[in-house]
C-alpha cells in the first residue's frame, strides 16, 4: 500500500488514521526557526464524518486509503441495499447499505447520477448532486392569487423528501431543490 | 492526473512593487552604514549539517567533482570572507530548504545576512531594529528572555522542567509513541510552535534571546543563572518570527564538535550524513574575527509590511507556479 510522508500532505489527499479512511481538509506546516517541522492537519473522518485535528512530525508517514469517487446511477432498492450502476459503460453494479446511504436517500430518483465513494471497493458514502428534479405527490391545495410573496407549506416529493415550498405549488409539479439546504429552489417547466 | 499550469504571478503588482522598494531600502540602509555588499556561491560542494534543516542537493558535474547543494543560508561563505579580512559585509541571496512549504515557509526564499565584526548580539539587535522599523514604521522591539517566555505561555521552565514531564506537556499535541522518537529539543520545539511563538511580537516587536545550549547551532554559549545559554536572538512580529541572529561562535574545534554532534544525531534519526566544509573550520582556525550576524527572512518582512497572511501573497512565483 502507498504511503504519504508529511513533505507530500495536502488537502484532498485521503489515507488511513486510526483504521479508518479519512480526506485531509487542512494542512499547516509549522517550523521554528532552527528546529523540529511539524504538519498541523485537519482531516475528516469519512466513516463518521467527525473532523480530526491531529500534528505529525517531520517525515513521519500517513497509508494511503484505496477511496475513490465514482458517477454512478441510481438503479433500485430490495429493502436492504441500494443498488447502484457505474456510468463509465462498465455497467458494474454495487449494493450501498442503509449507512453509506444516510441522509441522501430522501434524494434518490431512479436513473439519476449520484456520487458513490468507494473505500476498498464497497460503497462508503453516497452524494447527491447540488440539485435535484422530484415531483410533488403531496401537498395542500394551491391558494389562489399569491404567487409573488410570503408563506410556505410542506410538500412531500417523489421520493419522500418533505420541503417548504410557496403556497401556490400544486401536486403533480416538478421542483428543482437544493440537497445541501434542502430548500425549494424553483418550479421546473414540465416538457 | 494533469494538473492546469497557472502562469499569472500569485504576488499583487502592488506587492511586487513593494518588494522592488524593499530590496533598494536595505541596500540604502547598508551603503549608508558602509557594510560592504558581497555575493557568495549559491550553489556549493558542501551542504550543512544541521539536524532540522535540509538542503537541496544538486547533480553537477565539473572540474572532476560531482554533487553540490544549493546553500540553506550563506553563512559559512560569508564567515569566510570575514576571517580573509573583508570587514562588515551583507548579503542578498536566494537559500534553499527541502520540504518547507507552508503559509510562511517556500523552499526556496530571500534571505537578507549581515555580519559586524566588532559587534555583540546587544549590539546587532539594535541595529536590526534600526532597519525593521525603518522600513516597517513600528515600535522598537523589546527584549524577552526564551525562559521568560516559554513560562508566560507554556507555564513551565524550560531549563528546569524534566524531560519526563515536558514529554506529559507534549501529550496534547502528539500520541506517546510519536513523542519517543522526539527529545529534548523536539519537544521544545513543539511546545515554542504551537504554545510560545503564536503569542510572541503580538501588538509590540519582540526580540527572544538566551536560548538554551543545545539549540545554539553557530552562537555563542555563556553560563546565566546556572544555566548554558546561547547569545542568539530572534524577532517576532504578530507571531512570525523574522530573523536569527547570533554573537558568532569563533572557535574552530568547538565548531567540529557541534558538526560531529549534528551528524551523531542525523544518523540517529535515520538521515544521511553530511560532510563537514573543511573550507569553512579552515577559515575559522585561521580566525574569525569576533563578530555578531544575523539572517533575516526578506519575504516575511515585505509580509508584515503588507498584512499578508501567506507567504504566496508577496512570492512573484510560489513553489507551485514555478
Amino acid at each position: 500500500m502507498a504511503s504519504y510522508s508529511t513533505n507530500e500532505f495536502r488537502s484532498g489527499l485521503k489515507v488511513l488514521l486510526d483504521g479508518d479512511p479519512c480526506i485531509m481538509l487542512d494542512n499547516e506546516f509549522v517550523k521554528p526557526g532552527k528546529g523540529q517541522a511539524f504538519n498541523r492537519v485537519k482531516l475528516r473522518n469519512l466513516m463518521t464524518n467527525r473532523v480530526w485535528e491531529r500534528t505529525f512530525k517531520s517525515g513521519e508517514s500517513l497509508e494511503a486509503a484505496d477511496v475513490i469517487d465514482q458517477d454512478m446511477e441510481y438503479l433500485y432498492t430490495d429493502g436492504e441495499f441500494w443498488h447502484f450502476m457505474l456510468t463509465d459503460g462498465s455497467f458494474e453494479q454495487y449494493p450501498a447499505d442503509a449507512k453509506a446511504v444516510g441522509d441522501t436517500v430522501k434524494w434518490l430518483k431512479e436513473q439519476d447520477v449520484y456520487t458513490v465513494t468507494l473505500y476498498n471497493g464497497a460503497p462508503l458514502t453516497v452524494t447527491p448532486p447540488n440539485f435535484v428534479e422530484l415531483e410533488v405527490v403531496d401537498t395542500d391545495p394551491g391558494m389562489k392569487g399569491d404567487t409573488a410573496q410570503g408563506g410556505s407549506k410542506p410538500a412531500t416529493l417523489s421520493t419522500g423528501a418533505v420541503v417548504n415550498v410557496p403556497l401556490f405549488i400544486t401536486i403533480g409539479e416538478v421542483l428543482k431543490v437544493d440537497t445541501r439546504s434542502g430548500e425549494y429552489v424553483s418550479r421546473v417547466k414540465s416538457s | 492526473m494533469t494538473e492546469t499550469p497557472v502562469w499569472q504571478p500569485s504576488a499583487s503588482q502592488a506587492a511586487l512593487e513593494s518588494r522592488a522598494q524593499q530590496l533598494a531600502f536595505v541596500r540604502g540602509f547598508f551603503a549608508s552604514r558602509k557594510v560592504m555588499e558581497v555575493e557568495t556561491p549559491v550553489l556549493a560542494r558542501h551542504g550543512v549539517t544541521d539536524l532540522n534543516l535540509d538542503g537541496v542537493s544538486a547533480d553537477v558535474s565539473a572540474v572532476g567533482q560531482r554533487g553540490g547543494w544549493l546553500q540553506t543560508s550563506p553563512e559559512y561563505h560569508m564567515k569566510r570572507l570575514l576571517a580573509a579580512g573583508s570587514g562588515p559585509i551583507y548579503q542578498v541571496s536566494k537559500v534553499f530548504r527541502n520540504g518547507e512549504r507552508g503559509r510562511r515557509h517556500n523552499p526556496e526564499f530571500s534571505l537578507l545576512e549581515w555580519y559586524r565584526v566588532g559587534f555583540d548580539d546587544i549590539e546587532l539587535m539594535a541595529e536590526v531594529s534600526d532597519l525593521v522599523c525603518g522600513w516597517l514604521d513600528c515600535p522598537r522591539p523589546r527584549q524577552r528572555s526564551y525562559r521568560d517566555a516559554v513560562k508566560a505561555w507554556a507555564n513551565f521552565d524550560p531549563f528546569e522542567i524534566s524531560d519526563h514531564d515536558l514529554a506529559r506537556i507534549c501529550e496534547q499535541w502528539l500520541e506517546p509513541e510519536q513523542l519517543a522518537g522526539l527529545g529534548r529539543d523536539g519537544c521544545l520545539d513543539l511546545v515554542m510552535s504551537f504554545a510560545v511563538e503564536p503569542n510572541l511580537g503580538r501588538g509590540h516587536p519582540e526580540f527572544i534571546t538566551g536560548y538554551p545550549a543545545s539549540q545554539a547551532a553557530l552562537a555563542r554559549v555563556s553560563r546565566v543563572d546556572g544555566h548554558d545559554m546561547a547569545h542568539r536572538f530572534e524577532l517576532y512580529i504578530d507571531g512570525l518570527e523574522l530573523c536569527n541572529g547570533y554573537w558568532e561562535l569563533a572557535d574552530a574545534n568547538e565548531q567540529r564538535q557541534r558538526f560531529e554532534a549534528d551528524n551523531r544525531l542525523r544518523r540517529r534519526s535515520g538521515k544521511p550524513e553530511m560532510t563537514v566544509d573543511e573550507a569553512f573550520l579552515a577559515a575559522m582556525a585561521a580566525g574569525l574575527p569576533d563578530c555578531a550576524g544575523v539572517a533575516l527572512g526578506l519575504d516575511r518582512l515585505l509580509m508584515l509590511k503588507l498584512g499578508a497572511e501567506d507567504i504566496s501573497e508577496v512570492l512573484a512565483f510560489p513553489f507551485e507556479r514555478a
